[in-house]
């Protein structure tokens, strides 16, 4: 188990190094998510299976696509296609796609081993954290969802397409 | 059995979270600040996790819920603002929006 950890850390690590460092926002964008991934595997190990997959399915899938498709609406225009089979190069997913085994071969480890219980068996149930969330947080859970409203709220109003009102605006 | 020292744990924390700082600090284009605050975010709640993992409370997952509700609130409203920075600039430089008017 400690391996694993020292490992998922080290492609943390690696995959979020990437990120700071690339120019493309796209190519950003994958070793981010195979950050968030690596992380997901860590909080698996650390006893908290729940956490981790509310991980692989809020920040690596929710929040990251969100990132994709303003990426994806910020680049429209002719020279999109050019682009896309620039991306398609394998020096583009190559890396991402290495660290991913690297993940992929660490949850195979896990489960052949028989650690399907996280961490040993020493972690902290998904049950007591649903009791813990609704009884002693629940204000803060509705301060949560009052959050979750005015972003909502707010993107919409932010992302309106602007009207022209005095009917001079651009043609 | 994890026999991880927690320190070691921490210092992923830090190692991450100062990544993201260097991303929000040194990148110009307002994607990839967007993305060294989840990064920071990110960390933070690796830092709840693990203590939650020490001393086997729920209290550390239970925030990191919080913080993926705040992470989820802020990256909508700052994708909008990203968009409302495209179609009024034409470019992702952040210090295209340094001066306020009026």
């Amino acid at each position: 188990m400690d391996t694993i950890f020292y490992i998922s850390s080290v492609v943390a690590v690696a995959a979020t190094a990437r990120v700071v460092t690339c120019r493309n926002a796209v190519h950003a964008l994958l070793y981010l998510i195979v950050s968030l991934l690596a992380v997901a595997v860590i909080f698996f190990v650390l006893g908290a299976p729940f956490v981790a997959a509310l991980e692989v399915v809020i920040y690596a899938g929710a929040i990251m696509v969100l990132f994709v498709f303003v990426i994806m609406m910020l680049n429209l225009g002719p020279h999109a296609t050019e682009q896309e089979r620039a991306w398609l190069a394998p020096r583009t997913w190559i890396g991402p796609t290495i660290l991913g085994l690297v993940l992929l071969g660490e949850l195979v480890y896990v489960f052949a081993q028989g650690g399907g219980a996280a961490g040993g068996g020493q972690g902290v149930s998904p049950r007591e954290v649903g009791l813990a969330l609704f009884g002693p947080y629940l204000v803060g859970v509705e301060l949560a969802s009052m959050l979750l409203l005015a972003g909502l709220v707010g993107a919409y109003h932010l992302g309106r397409r602007e009207e022209p009102a005095g009917g001079g605006g651009e043609g | 059995m994890l026999t991880v020292p927690l320190h070691h744990v921490y210092v992923l924390a830090a190692v991450l979270f100062a990544l993201g700082l260097v991303a929000v600090l040194v990148r110009r284009n307002i994607i990839f600040i967007l993305m060294g605050i989840e990064i920071m975010l990110n960390a933070a709640g690796v830092a709840f996790v693990a203590a939650a993992w020490r001393w086997q409370q729920a209290d550390g997952q239970v925030m990191f819920f919080f913080i993926l509700t705040m992470a989820a609130a802020e990256v909508s409203v700052g994708l909008a603002l990203v968009l409302r920075l495209y179609h009024g600039f034409k470019t992702l430089d952040a210090d295209a929006a340094a001066a306020m008017r009026g």
